[in-house]
């Protein structure tokens, strides 16, 4: 297998995100591609806010956000599957975002199977040193079919 | 002999439960903008996600966000513990309804530490219902688990288990 171009897999990143409507809804930007790996931001939004006494923003969006970066690196993976759907995703919620920041999931596809992509991603506001959310997830992988009857 | 009054008419009743848990969900900005809705029978919530396109995470088949789906899960469990607190605290007489219903601020709200999401199926683009089970409440922590189907109850396309912090009296 040939390892596709480097503006080819952000081509593809690119397009992946923004042919999702729920990502462009959120305002989510793709700002970094590498093989296997991918950051995407989402901006402060307060209608992404889950208590309103404090501003911080709800542990879905947070979700949504370290998703959509997941299944991003996991499309990125040089053995270039064609598409990525979550079979499991758990996320340990280490501190609240901080009001008024954008947040920032980055997600590393680590391993891949014929059929299973596992990811694992960080979630960080300004303050990159401390995480607001890690996650580890599993994805499906679809592949081109392979010759013969027996795939 | 205890001074409890005598029971209020249903409607009254009926009125004010609804009222309250209308207050709690739609105080939450995030569960407006997904636009959640919640059904109530006695006690029990069932959480509704009315289709909407900006949902959408795989227009080609087209599936629900995967995202979305956690969120609304994740959404379910909290309003869902936040509600049996807050039923207790007011069908018990702790709390006043009317003081709640009169515009004072909601509640401190369960805060998520963890949570795991299995994807079983696709979602499809329709509307999706989830229920909360909460297996244990304690003063600190809460272990919820919740389950999301559409078309058939007995195919639940998403499952989620939920471990949270539970909101710490003032001064504590």
């Amino acid at each position: 297998m040939t390892e596709p171009s480097k503006p080819e897999i952000l081509r593809m990143a690119r397009a992946f995100i923004e042919a999702i409507p729920h990502a462009r809804e959120l305002g989510m930007e793709l700002t970094e591609l590498g093989p296997g790996m991918a950051t995407i931001v989402m901006p402060y939004d307060s209608r992404l806010i889950g208590d309103p006494a404090t501003g911080v923003l709800h542990g879905g969006a947070i979700s949504v956000l370290m998703d959509t970066a997941s299944g991003a690196a996991a499309m990125s993976h040089p053995s270039q599957p064609l598409s990525a759907a979550t079979l499991d995703l758990r996320i340990d919620y280490m501190r609240p975002a901080t009001p008024g920041q954008a947040v920032r999931a980055r997600a590393e596809c680590h391993h891949v199977t014929r059929s299973v992509g596992f990811v694992r991603v960080i979630a960080t506001d300004d303050d990159e040193a401390r995480p607001v959310a890690m996650g580890n997830g599993a994805f499906t992988l679809e592949r081109q079919q392979r010759k013969g009857p027996g795939e | 002999m205890s001074m409890r009054p005598r029971p209020e008419p249903v409607q009254v009743v009926k009125a004010r439960r609804d009222a309250a848990l209308a207050w709690l969900s739609g105080g939450i900005p995030y569960v407006r903008f997904l636009g959640i809705q919640f059904d109530r029978r006695g006690d029990e919530l069932t959480a509704i996600l009315p289709y909407a396109d900006k949902l959408i995470g795989n227009p080609a088949i087209p599936a629900l966000h995967g995202g979305v789906t956690s969120a609304f899960l994740e959404v379910t469990a909290i309003v869902s513990l936040a509600w049996t607190s807050l039923w207790e605290e007011f069908e018990t007489g702790r709390i006043d309804p009317q003081e709640l219903l009169d515009g004072r601020g909601l509640p401190s709200l369960p805060r998520t530490i963890d949570f795991t999401v299995d994807f079983l199926r696709s979602g499809l683009p329709r509307d999706a219902y989830a229920r909360a089970r909460i297996l244990r409440t304690g003063r600190r922590y809460a272990s919820v688990l919740v389950e999301a189907w559409q078309d058939n109850r007995e195919k639940p396309f998403a499952l989620g288990s939920v471990h949270l912090l539970m909101p710490q009296p003032a001064g504590s």
